[in-house]
């Protein structure tokens, strides 16, 4: 007969660690990531987050390949900042054979920027309300995601993994209805976005699960290298855009936006806040994309010149450096990628320990981490 | 922001075995592997430097040695070093971890362990990351793997 106190110490954890795994299938982790998640009763005393399911080794495949064909692969890290991270690789090779891109390139990378950075976080408002159960955000989002997956599509070819950029610029000229359908898009998306407060900011379930959750505070941010909105929910100002503007930033207005709640809730506010930014980065664009070439003049074989070059951008989760080391040939030596939900991820045992696994939940979705990009 | 002379002159006088390179995009500065964590320690307590970011932490593979690599900058005033060691050691490569100074030190410092074999003392945690406990390093020049890797 088992006797009261095993049970005991069997269920609640009392006196020995009781662990679970979190993963690597458990929808609410986006991917396959596990957390190895030691509990007691329901509270978390620390958790271990295990990577390397989804690991393709880009880095490696990147030493056999011409950086054209790179662009490709970066493409497949963080799917949900396509165009951001192919951005990253050709302005790296850009800067290092000292092209000068077209005006009309740069602004038109620009709005992709935004564009894209709109899309990511429309996803993301979907996945996390869903996280947080409330089922009906992720339609909401997902409608309003397509007319842009459209507008990309219609340009592209392709809606997710659109390698549009190229060295020196783009693939080709966007489609002539371009303009048009993101005026479109911006005229409808601002009677939308209101409507994403209404359903999910106010709500009083969504707050009391949100608010004082996941506590980070801005010394604990650098120390573990948290970037993108992430961080900036922790006034913690690490925004690309304005420290090395890029593109055609410098030529827009726009704030960098911050909010000093430290906890779930502030990193949600600074996504719904960074949507109409972009919008309304997208307003003082769309109107003025140069006329001229799509590309610069490039030689058909790239090489860069042996050196060293380094080069990062703001994604929609935070700052991708790329670290090319060249010998003078047309694939690089080593290239490296410093993802940012890489970094994001490993605060989760310093933000979540001593809450409760249901806020787990929470926390990891208000970092909103993209797997692949952790493991490349 | 201090320029490049300045954190030149800063690092010279924090160590003065550090060698510069020239005409690099960023300011790079090279110091022995035993003096690393010493002078970064000083750079991150440093008011002038102040260099609390660590960016990345990388290792590149040259052939005759490995180089590691390290990418810090300021958040208050917003200036960037590069800070290199050069291991000559193939067979038992070895440098001082820096987890104390920088926590995200502890997850760059197991990847370059698990894709170079590079191992960092004082490291609280150096286990594979990503890969088997057999798999070899596959960041290494001179990695073969007959089934998965095709050859150009």
């Amino acid at each position: 007969m088992m006797s009261e106190e095993i049970i005991k110490d069997v269920i609640i954890g009392e006196n020995e660690d009781y662990i679970i795994n979190l993963g690597p299938q458990h929808p609410s982790t986006h991917g396959v990531l596990r957390f190895e998640v030691c509990l007691k009763g329901e509270t978390v005393k620390y958790l271990i987050p295990h990577i390397g399911y989804i690991h393709r080794g880009i880095e490696k495949m990147c030493e056999a390949n011409t950086y054209p064909q790179i662009i490709h692969l970066t493409d497949r890290m963080d799917y949900l900042s396509a165009h951001m991270n192919n951005e990253a690789v050709c302005m790296l090779v850009e800067e290092a054979l000292q092209v000068e891109v077209p005006e009309r390139v740069k602004y038109i990378r620009t709005i992709l920027d935004e564009l894209n950075r709109l899309a990511s976080h429309q996803l993301w408002w979907s996945a996390f309300g869903m996280d947080l159960g409330a089922l009906t955000t992720f339609f909401y989002g997902l409608r309003d995601r397509e007319h842009i997956l459209d507008i990309f599509e219609e340009s592209f070819g392709s809606r997710l993994l659109h390698s549009f950029n190229t060295p020196g610029g783009l693939m080709h000229d966007v489609h002539p209805n371009f303009q048009k359908r993101i005026k479109e898009f911006i005229t409808y998306f601002k009677k939308k976005l209101p409507e994403y407060d209404q359903l999910l900011t106010g709500n009083v379930i969504f707050q009391n699960r949100s608010i004082g959750i996941g506590n980070m505070s801005k010394e604990t941010a650098i120390a573990y290298g948290v970037t993108g909105p992430s961080g900036r929910g922790s006034n913690y100002s690490c925004d690309i855009r304005k420290i090395a503007p890029y593109g055609a930033y410098d030529k827009v207005q726009f704030n960098e936006i911050l909010e000093t709640g430290c906890d779930t809730f502030a990193r949600y506010k600074v996504r719904m806040r960074e949507m109409w930014e972009s919008l309304s980065i997208l307003e003082q664009l769309v109107d003025n994309i140069p006329e001229g070439d799509f590309t610069a003049k490039m030689k058909p074989i790239i090489k860069l010149p042996a050196g060293e070059y380094f080069k990062r951008v703001e994604t929609a989760r935070g700052e991708l450096a790329v670290y090319a080391v060249s010998d003078g040939n047309k694939s690089p030596l080593r290239m490296r990628f410093r993802t940012p939900n890489f970094s994001n991820l490993f605060v989760m045992n310093e933000i979540t320990a001593g809450h409760k696994i249901a806020d787990l939940i929470a926390i990891s979705g208000s970092l909103d981490l993209v797997i692949p990009d952790i493991d490349r | 922001m201090l320029n490049r002379q300045e954190l030149t002159d800063i690092i010279r006088g924090f160590e003065p075995d550090a060698e510069f390179s020239e005409g690099t995009q960023l300011l790079e500065a090279i110091v022995p592997a035993e003096k690393l964590f010493t002078l970064t320690e000083k750079l991150k307590s440093d008011k002038r430097t102040a260099l609390n970011y660590m960016i990345d932490l990388t290792a590149v593979d040259f052939t005759t040695h490995f180089t590691v690599v390290y990418h810090l900058e300021s958040t208050d005033f917003r200036h960037m070093l590069v800070l290199k060691s050069i291991i000559s050691d193939r067979e038992n490569p070895a440098i001082d971890s820096l987890t104390v100074l920088y926590p995200t030190a502890e997850y760059f410092e197991r990847e370059v362990f698990d894709m170079f074999g590079i191992r960092f003392n004082n490291h609280p945690n150096l286990k594979r990351f990503f890969l088997e406990d057999d798999y070899g390093y596959p960041l290494r020049k001179d990695f073969r793997d007959e089934v998965n890797i095709i050859e150009r």
